[in-house]
């Protein structure tokens, strides 16, 4: 574990994977809960694997036309932003089955990636790295961005607090308040999205939604407020990221798999107990 | 006489299904009104149309003086506990504050709104329980929470869809006093499949299957037989007040 300690000094890429993590599972703890609580898990793994859509078109424009700036996290937060608002506009609007529009969402950002992808000039793409994540790809700006748009979703949440919970209460109570619920639902989707697309650097697109969803999963079971869930949901992935990243970076094994697996096994002990 | 609801012709269709049909009655000021009739007669959809949550085919709404989207801010709704996800952490003040939400613009409700928020759950007797999480309370409970959070809108007309339809009312005796006394301060319309409520609670029945009906309180054992269109309705009446030790309409000594 000295070992860690010493590369965050010594690494710069390690430092910018831990700071990024840190400021990312600010986002991740508040999100998952509503994502937990409102029981729109599937929305979120939607938008976090569509997501590669964007990653793979900013790919290839890049490549394709020299733009330095258009990186795969922009990309990514582009396409995961379109999806949520195609899935919350079809689920609020259409009078089609939500779980058709989030499967068709799915598969085909991911589609959409995938294509890109295979036509960007230039060397083969790593895919693996964004399916899995790889910390090694955090740069200087994804820390800056990772904080920028913690705090812009922390902010948000606590601005419209009270009415975000109201709306995944009771949408239709909301609505006879006044309250434009289908604008907050909305806007619960956009947030959720921008905390998926921390997540990308981390643990992949693939694994992304286990970590919005097992924190507060676990916190669900012990605490029966909304803010008391958000709270040690968000301590849950501060310790699981930042010992995540130590241990897989002492034994050498992926940082996403190591960071799930023990979301995964502190959810599974949380079961066992009352 | 105030008119607080007013359907003229009011006709209503969901796809090819006539749900109301040239609908005219109107609810004065004060009264307490039973809505009653058979499933898939048009309760809710009158409700709906109250609320102006939908719009109707032809015909006019007016809802206290004005349309009913205009009329909103002032209607207390209180829809059925049982749609509701038990496992959503909220506690019974939280859920009381969502009434004074039209208030709010960012940020933390008023200490106002608490206190207001706070009066109303003693309203309905559960001033002692307003931390608890909305998954422990019971059926009567979770209920009246959603009562007190219509009455902390501070409502001049109170819309109420089956109240005590996944209530015990043996066991929740304190609900019924809880409805009449919501009676006694304003003007009340109450969906219902209850005789106990109706008797208990209304001042008039309205039954509605496409067209309405109103039929003077209580109800004749021939109105109900007609309106329910059977003799079940009767019977579980009857085995409710044996229950209690009413033995009205039971054949035995």
């Amino acid at each position: 574990m000295i070992e860690f300690f010493e590369a965050l000094q010594t690494v710069p890429l390690i430092r910018y994977a831990l700071i990024a993590g840190i400021f990312s599972s600010l986002s991740f703890g508040v999100m998952g809960s509503f994502v937990v609580t409102r029981r729109i898990g599937y929305i979120a793994a939607a938008i976090a694997h569509s997501s590669l859509g964007g990653i793979g078109a900013a790919i290839y424009f890049s490549r394709k036309y020299d733009l330095e700036w258009l990186t795969p996290m922009g990309g990514a937060l582009v396409a995961a932003l379109i999806s949520a608002l195609i899935i919350g506009m079809i689920s609020l609007r259409a009078k089609e089955r939500e779980d058709t529009i989030i499967g068709g969402v799915w598969a085909t950002g991911m589609a959409t990636g995938l294509l890109f992808m295979h036509f960007a000039p230039g060397r083969g793409v790593n895919l693996e790295s964004y399916i899995f994540g790889n910390i090694l790809l955090t740069s200087q700006a994804d820390v800056i961005a990772a904080a920028v748009l913690s705090l812009v979703v922390l902010s948000v949440t606590l601005l419209f607090y009270h009415k975000l919970v109201a709306v995944c209460f009771d949408e239709e109570f909301s609505r006879l308040r006044g309250i434009n619920s289908g604008g907050y639902f909305l806007l619960l989707l956009v947030l959720i999205s921008i905390s998926i697309v921390l997540l990308v650097g981390l643990t992949g697109i693939i694994l992304a939604i286990a970590l919005i969803v097992l924190p507060a999963a676990t916190a669900s079971r012990f605490n029966k407020q909304l803010w008391k869930i958000m709270v040690s949901s968000v301590v849950l992935t501060l310790i699981y990221t930042v010992f995540g990243l130590a241990f897989s970076f002492v034994s050498e094994t992926p940082t996403g798999p190591v960071i799930v697996l023990i979301a995964a096994l502190v959810y599974g002990v949380s079961l066992s107990r009352k | 006489m105030t008119d607080i609801v007013r359907f003229e012709n009011v006709s209503h269709r969901y796809g090819k299904t006539k749900t109301l049909d040239e609908v005219s009655f109107t609810v004065e000021k004060d009264e307490s009104l039973c809505i009653i009739g058979p499933n898939g007669g048009g309760k809710s959809t009158m409700l709906k149309l109250i609320l102006g949550l939908i719009e109707p085919k032809s015909g006019k709404i007016e809802v206290l003086g004005t349309t009913p989207e205009n009329a909103r801010s002032r209607i207390g709704y209180v829809p059925q506990s049982i749609q509701f996800d038990t496992l959503f952490p909220v506690s019974a003040l939280d859920i009381v504050l969502m009434g004074r939400l039209h208030l709010l613009r960012f940020g933390r409700f008023s200490k106002k709104c608490h206190a207001i928020a706070e009066d109303s759950l003693a309203r309905v007797g559960l001033e002692s329980i307003s931390k608890s999480p909305f998954a422990e309370l019971s059926g009567g409970q979770r209920q009246r929470v959603l009562i007190a959070r219509a009455l902390a809108c501070e409502p001049e007309l109170m819309l109420l869809d089956e109240p005590t339809a996944n209530i015990d009312l043996s066991v929740e005796a304190q609900f019924m006093d809880t409805l009449k006394s919501l009676r006694d301060i304003m003007t009340v319309l109450l969906v219902t499949h209850d005789l106990d409520v109706i008797s208990e609670v209304g001042d008039s029945a309205l039954c509605v299957n496409r067209r309405v009906h109103r039929h003077s309180i209580p109800l004749s054992p021939a109105t109900v037989q007609e309106i329910y269109s059977g003799s079940l309705r009767l019977e579980h009446d009857r085995k409710v007040r044996h229950q209690t030790g009413d033995h009205t309409g039971c054949d035995h000594d």
